[in-house]
């Protein structure tokens, strides 16, 4: 392996890091030294005219997202990475359990809080972070949902450190979006890069859409044997409009807007060419305060007036519930792992990143005196934004910082700079190591199913650490591998 | 056995526009390539204006800071993204609405629009000069019919492939009226010999922008007369593009969408329709071209706006007040920048 390796790549040094494809795994098989082969067969300007080709075609298809700065708009695609990024059964085997089981902590933790309380009675989590939480909405209380599932669409953000251990970053459970891209990707793939895949067989990504539909049938109110399904989208404004075009055309359902819904008698309908027709399971894309102008955002346009109605009223499914932001805050984050042991009475089978609180005296002075070696992150927001990066930042930015964490200690956690794991990426100077991480998706009606890989976003810029789309990451194909190789003898 | 499938109202109506907005890129190239026929030397900016007229664009025109001359009007219509009336605008409003209908669109013709308005974006004003606004026009043109074919292979035949087909019909036979218009504002010789070639070049044009040259020579006395031009484009039966035959595709639409699937609201529609076609058939084309061939054409533009409306009543509209005045643009709600997005969250965090 080594051999094959220093051949193809010679000056491919992953320092301290990981690496997902040249460090040695044993039930890897010989999927690695096969990849590698192969790509110093296809040769480096080959493999660069084909990945252009591959990101014109993403052009060609509109496979893009849309950036907002300011009053701008701009188009971009997800920039796409030829060189994928292998999983192993076994490593799969345990990200999915984890995954189930996170997903599963999740939901009774939010039917419990909306309902009884008991994990805050019993001093698992303090009151005010989950009362006094924004995303904590009143409304939800005593309000069971179908299958106790508030979380019907999750992506867990995972990521691996230096000993190649995975780590729970973040989890994301109120509309998280990507999973798109881990199917288009895989298409790519097989289009533009069928010779470095053939032979080695994977799971499959094609059963997202059947699988979403199955969810949403199963939370359907009435068990109505083949509920009407819509997806809510606010509009081709929004930046992950492709996503929501794709699991409509993929489940198969219309893709609708606020203004083609109406509420009627506690009842949901489309407007349709013929009049009014029922809706019973809404995936919406949108978050909970622009659902109901009548409950949330008085302003909102992109909502449905009555619609929080209908739906306490028993007579439509939404799907993810109101109010899951709760759980995915990342203070919440920092309890996950006693919240799991707490219901589940087992340890997370994937760890948490050691997480500093700033709202507890102890965490904000650990973080004040550690500042240039932490990650501070501010807890309500997502996107990489507000993200300072302890060891990387200028005297006037870790100024700025504590600035900020004086100023409003809880709305701060912080967290050991983790040397995310790195793979091969194609960039402009050649194949070098770039960071990465994973976004599984787990899909969750009666029972939870997690689709196999996820979507593996990567730092397209040499040493960075920011993967985030709308801050320069781009992605690659996921590979799980679906064949156990042994593991060799010692 | 037929699916039942569901079409919101908002997406017929954008099946119908999307089809008239790339309909009008098509035949805005036909109109430019026959003025470009039409330029005799020393009354080129007459001949170009005329384009202005036939549009109805003066006002438009003459606000967005263009004066009348030939190169500013064509760049009115091929480079000026903010006039409502030109190729990109129209590109850009198509591609537009297949966004909103991609759940309904195969993906070769989604991708095929997005190629399409990508190189109609990237047009310069080199682009218009000498023999490449001809070429222009071509690729214009073969643009437009790439969607067509695929879109024939490869939409799903429900209910919005009935919206998608009336808006191109609609929108075709109000662009042939304005074709045969164009006629009326060009300049000729006085009289005698030399105006008798020059209005026999200009018919042929007429016909080839309409893209019935050969099919009317193939049917039309040797020595024909204006009058049989604007039968054949008025009233052909075969001919893709003469209006009759457009209103009469609308008929048979409506009627399908009736019978096969019981959207009995085709009432008012279907009643317009049956009028237009009676203006199209009662009277003499001598008689049209004695009393005024302009204004009647006139008439007949009117009436497609309203077989459009009642058509946009009876379907797109009926749950929501009529904007007045709005009949000849798509009622596309467009939100505040702040709404529309639905929160920072969606962003791939």
């Amino acid at each position: 392996m080594n051999e094959i390796f220093s051949s193809v790549l010679p000056d491919y040094d992953p320092g301290r890091y990981f690496c997902e494809l040249t460090r040695s795994r044993t039930d890897a098989g010989p999927v690695p030294e096969w990849l590698l082969e192969r790509l110093a067969r296809i040769g480096l300007p080959a493999l660069r005219a084909r990945a252009d080709l591959a990101e014109t075609e993403l052009i060609d298809l509109g496979i893009t997202f849309t950036v907002y700065s300011d009053a701008t708009a701009i188009d971009r695609i997800l920039p796409f990475d030829c060189i994928p990024r292998i999983l192993t059964y076994n490593e799969w085997d345990l990200l999915e359990r984890a995954c189930i089981q996170r997903v599963t902590a999740l939901n009774l933790f939010l039917g419990d809080i909306y309902g009884a309380g008991n994990v805050v009675k019993d001093g698992i989590i303090p009151a005010e972070l989950v009362y006094g939480n924004a995303n904590y909405r009143p409304e939800m209380k005593d309000f069971p949902v179908p299958h106790g599932t508030y979380v019907h669409v999750c992506g867990i953000d995972i990521i691996r450190d230096e000993f190649g251990d995975f780590r729970v970053l973040e989890d994301n459970a109120r509309t998280p979006s990507g999973v798109s891209y881990v199917i288009e990707n895989r298409h790519l793939m097989l289009r533009t890069f069928p010779d470095l895949m053939s032979g080695i067989r994977l799971r499959p990504v094609d059963d997202y859409g059947r699988r979403l539909r199955a969810a949403m049938t199963d939370i359907a109110p009435g068990g109505l044997e083949d509920p009407q399904v819509v997806l809510l989208s606010p509009g081709i404004y929004n930046s992950a409009y492709f996503e929501h075009v794709f699991l409509a055309r993929e489940m198969g359902v219309p893709l609708v807007q606020g203004q083609d819904l109406i509420v009627e008698n506690d009842r949901v309908y489309m407007r349709t060419i013929s009049g009014l027709r029922p809706v019973h399971t809404i995936y919406r894309r949108l978050n909970d305060d622009f659902l109901d102008p009548a409950v949330f955002r008085p302003e909102s346009m992109l909502g449905v007036r009555g619609l929080i109605g209908a739906w306490k009223a028993g007579n439509v499914a939404i799907a993810n519930a109101v109010g899951t932001g709760v759980a995915d805050d990342k203070a919440v984050y920092a309890y996950m792992p006693r919240i799991i042991k707490y219901y589940l009475g087992e340890e997370p089978l994937i760890q948490n990143v050691q997480t500093n609180i700033c709202r507890e005296a102890e965490g904000l002075q650990y973080t004040l005196d550690n500042l240039d070696k932490l990650v501070t992150k501010p807890v309500g927001e997502s996107g990489g934004y507000g993200i300072t990066i302890g060891p990387r930042a200028t005297k006037e930015e870790l100024a700025v910082a504590r600035a900020s964490l004086l100023a409003d200690p809880d709305n701060w956690i912080s967290q050991p700079l983790i040397g995310l794991s790195v793979a091969p990426t194609l960039g402009e100077d050649g194949i070098g190591p770039r960071h990465l991480d994973l976004r599984p998706f787990i899909v969750t009606g009666k029972d939870s199913w997690v689709l196999p890989g996820g979507l593996t976003r990567v730092a397209m810029k040499r040493g960075s650490l920011i993967v985030n789309s709308s801050q320069g990451g781009g992605s690659k194909d996921t590979w799980v591998l679906a064949d156990r190789f042994e593991e060799a003898a010692p | 056995m037929r699916f039942d499938t569901v079409l919101l109202a908002r997406d017929a109506e954008g099946l119908f526009w999307m089809a008239r907005y790339l309909e009008r890129v098509e035949n805005l190239a036909r109109l430019i390539d026959v003025t470009q026929s039409f330029e005799s030397p020393g009354y080129e900016s007459e001949a170009w204006f005329g384009l202005i007229r036939i549009n109805a664009d003066e006002k438009n025109f003459s606000e967005r800071g263009f004066s009348p001359d030939a190169d500013h009007v064509k760049r009115f219509y091929l480079l000026d993204r903010g006039n409502p009336t030109s190729v990109p605008h129209n590109i850009e409003d198509a591609r537009t609405n297949a966004r909103t209908l991609r759940p309904l669109m195969s993906t070769e013709m989604w991708r095929q629009i997005n190629v399409f308005h990508r190189f109609i974006s990237h047009l310069t004003p080199a682009d218009l000069e000498g023999d490449s606004l001809s070429r222009l026009c071509t690729r214009l043109r073969e643009g437009v019919q790439a969607h067509t074919g695929i879109t024939e292979g490869t939409l799903y035949r429900d209910q919005g492939w009935y919206f998608y087909h009336m808006g191109r019909v609609i929108e075709r036979a109000d662009q042939t009226t304005r074709m045969l218009d164009i006629k009326y504002t060009t300049m000729l010789p006085r009289d005698g010999e030399a105006k008798r070639v020059a209005e026999l070049t200009q018919w042929n044009a007429v016909l080839r922008a309409a893209a019935g040259y050969h099919a009317f020579k193939r049917h039309a006395r040797a020595n024909f007369r204006a009058e049989d031009v604007v039968e054949f484009l008025l009233r052909d039966p075969s001919s893709p593009r003469s209006v009759l035959l457009c209103v009469r595709r609308v008929e048979a639409y409506l009627d399908d969408l009736r019978r096969i699937y019981g959207l009995s609201r085709s009432h008012e529609s279907l009643e317009a329709a049956e009028y237009l076609r009676e203006i199209l058939t009662e009277k003499s084309i001598s008689h049209i071209l004695a009393t005024g061939l302009h204004d009647y054409l006139d008439v007949v533009q009117i009436h497609l706006q309203i077989l459009a409306g009642a058509i946009g009543r009876a379907f797109f509209r009926d749950w929501r007040p009529e904007k007045p005045g709005a009949t000849q643009t798509q009622s596309q709600t467009i939100h505040a920048p702040g709404d529309r997005t639905g929160g920072r969250s969606e962003a791939l965090a």
